[in-house]
């Protein structure tokens, strides 16, 4: 079994008389997105701080690569040190600097680099993160949302192998959020960096994570992925997740995976024997290249707009939708044979490559003013469930029956 | 029964002996506290001193220099020039009585080189560099900046620290002598200028009653201020956070409070340790 980059075993915190992690213990893996999650005041950034050293254990070890934290020399101690990034909840930045002279300060600090090569890396950062406008203003200049890009810069100038985000998106509307989860994944995917994060943004932060962590009553009562944490029976989940889930997605204003499956509960108990329904998935094929080429703000617009094309065309006919990861959504068509549901999904197509489409694009392009050019596919699978099924393996099907149902060129923007 | 008569009595005994020792309790607190603060700055001044000479220290330095000594000039100007008049002032009058009005630039020269000008000096800096230094450091302190140093690898002592102590180093004995020739000069202009007392005899008295003892232990206790300033107005702001009586915002302002209070409290003791070790 791989060992983890991070552990701790039996760490306890106190300030005071307060005890804040009780014999925590917990694993965090190379090269995944780990997310902890739990209510506000319950411990969660004092456990980040744990990791960078801001704060000691007043019992129990923190190991590091299998290394106790508090046997570590100076110099493997910097080490270590010199590996991780942290974003701060508040951002942290200094406030005397302008955003670029805030994201040049640790590679101006720790490194020998030019003054050319300091240049073409910050800006670089600044570009990737839709900041150029905002490089010479300071941090109080910014909106709340630029100053997170700006931290977000600073966290990632220096190609980290480890990134700590104390609730990197808190304060941010929808779009925003989405946003900036968005680029977090895709940075970790582009670098490989073990990406541990702390949010209240659930489900938006499932989309996103390899491994969930929950902290409930100052102990880590579960540790998995978001699918297995679906499964998870403890008052943890009806306490917290149920308290910050809403009954609808932020971005699209679908409904959340769980008021999903209890629409489609109360449907399969309403239906009369025998009776079948349809699932739809539908997804937004290269997202990836949407936010390297138009920006990470136009691919959640793009796909806010599809999820809400999907929503009001299949609920105009009694259709229920969810969205299932970043850029997919199902769409349960209750009472209909396959045959029904192919002809509404011929019509949905129809009216999709005529209008939807460039609806889609028309919303997101004018996030930006890039005069980019962009290409992006959408794709659907169809599939029929009958009562007994479990609902996932024919989500499974559907999507496995994926093809292209529309495509936007390149010459459609101009 | 009679073990409830005990235990009364030895309660009764305990509260008379707490009673009794309160007070040295709350003496001894305050004294251990004392010293424990007094280490904690002894430390935080040698760590910072320490990494002086680290690379990348000197364009910080040449800014903190600019900020404590270039844009304190002005105010060292006025100050030091009307304290110069007051003194040609009462001292003409003063003097006038025994006719001794010829010891006049003897009186103001050695006045302000000897005592007025380090420590109105290091007064003046406290009061205008000092405080904004500790708010400065206050404030990164409670907005996480210093602890955003940390995860950059950034040594917050070497950064923010080291700087502001060499800067004051260098800044207040150029202030101090700043301070002593315009304000010898405000001496002339009211007691030579306004008052009618003898230009040459003025000139004169300054030029031979001061010898090079004079200048350079002015200049040895503008030093020592600077180091107690710096250190107390550095430390306040750093440790912020570590405040019992309040948090955040007001626990800023409160660590400002205290950190020009502290500083002048300390300048005039330490005026006179040094003064008397150097006399």
């Amino acid at each position: 079994m791989e060992s983890p980059l991070i552990e701790f075993k039996d760490v306890t915190k106190r300030f005071g008389d307060r005890s804040v992690l009780e014999r925590v213990n917990l694993q965090i893996y190379e090269g995944q997105v780990t997310t902890i999650i739990g209510l506000s005041g319950s411990g969660k950034s004092v456990l980040l701080k744990h990791i960078i050293g801001l704060l000691k254990p007043d019992e129990g070890t923190i190991l590091f690569k299998g290394k106790p934290l508090s046997e570590m020399k100076k110099s493997e101690s910097a080490a270590k040190l010199a590996q991780i990034s942290y974003m701060f909840q508040d951002n942290a930045l200094f406030d005397s600097m302008t955003v670029y002279e805030n994201i040049a300060l640790p590679l101006r600090e720790t490194t020998n680099l030019s003054k050319a090569e300091i240049g073409s890396r910050v800006m670089a950062r600044i570009e990737q993160t839709e900041l150029e406008d905002a490089a010479h203003k300071y941090p109080s200049e910014l909106s709340g949302g630029m100053q997170k890009r700006a931290a977000l810069a600073r966290a990632l100038v220096t190609d980290p192998r480890i990134v700590l985000f104390d609730e990197p998106t808190s304060g941010q509307d929808p779009v925003r959020k989405n946003a900036i989860l968005g680029m977090i994944a895709q940075y970790q995917r582009k670098f490989g960096f073990t990406a541990i994060l702390v949010s209240h943004e659930i489900p938006d932060v499932y989309f996103i994570s390899n491994r969930i962590l929950a902290l409930y009553d100052r102990s880590i009562v579960f540790q998995g992925s978001p699918e297995e944490l679906e499964n998870f029976d403890h008052p943890f989940k009806d306490e917290v997740i149920r308290s910050l889930e809403g009954l609808q997605n932020e971005l699209t204003g679908l409904y959340s995976k769980r008021q999903f499956k209890v629409m489609h509960h109360v449907q399969l108990t309403q239906t009369t024997n025998g009776a079948t329904y349809c699932v739809a998935v539908f997804s937004l094929d290269d997202l990836d290249i949407i936010r390297t080429s138009a920006g990470y703000d136009v691919a959640q617009v793009a796909i806010r707009s599809l999820g809400i094309y999907i929503d009001k065309h299949f609920g105009a006919i009694g259709g229920f939708s969810t969205r299932r990861r970043s850029n997919e959504f199902v769409t349960v068509l209750p009472y209909s044979d396959l045959t029904e549901a192919e002809s509404i999904l011929k019509d949905f197509v129809k009216d999709f490559q005529e209008q939807g489409i460039h609806d889609v694009w028309t919303g997101a392009r004018k996030q930006t003013s890039s005069a980019g050019c962009v290409e992006f596919t959408v794709l659907a699978g169809i599939a029929q469930g009958l009562p007994a099924a479990d609902i996932d393996s024919v989500i499974d099907s559907a999507k496995s029956q994926q093809k292209e149902i529309a495509r936007l060129r390149c010459d459609e923007r101009r | 029964m009679a073990l409830d008569a005990d235990s009364q009595n030895g309660k009764a005994g305990w509260q008379v002996g707490r009673l009794l020792t309160g007070p040295f309790a709350v003496i001894g607190r305050a004294a251990i506290r004392w010293v424990d603060n007094l280490g904690a700055s002894a430390i935080f001044l040698l760590l910072a001193f320490l990494k002086i000479l680290r690379s990348k220290q000197l364009i910080k330095i040449v800014q903190q220099v600019y900020y404590i000594g270039a844009r304190s000039t002005m105010i060292i100007l006025l100050v030091s020039f009307f304290t110069g008049m007051v003194l040609g002032l009462q001292s003409y009058h003063a003097l006038v009585k025994f006719g001794a009005q010829g010891a006049l630039g003897t009186l103001v020269a050695l006045t302000l080189v000897r005592e007025l000008g380090p420590v109105l000096t290091a007064i003046m800096i406290a009061a205008r560099a000092g405080s904004a230094i500790t708010a400065e450091i206050g404030i990164q302190r409670i907005s996480e900046q210093i602890d955003a140093l940390d995860t950059m690898r950034i040594d917050p002592l070497r950064y923010l620290i080291s700087p502001r102590i060499t800067a004051s180093i260098i800044s207040f004995p150029l202030l101090t002598a700043l301070f002593d020739i315009v304000g010898i000069i405000g001496g002339y202009v009211s007691s030579v200028l306004l008052l009618g007392a003898n230009a040459s005899t003025y000139v004169y008295r300054v030029q031979t009653s001061m010898d090079l003892k004079d200048i350079t232990d002015g200049l040895i206790k503008a030093i020592v201020f600077a180091v107690i300033v710096s250190t107390v107005c550095c430390y306040q702001g750093y440790f912020t956070h570590m405040r019992t009586d309040s948090h955040g915002a007001k626990a800023v302002g409160l660590s400002t409070t205290s950190a020009v209070v502290l500083s002048c409290v300390l300048i005039l003791v330490s005026d006179y340790v040094v003064t008397s070790l150097l006399i």
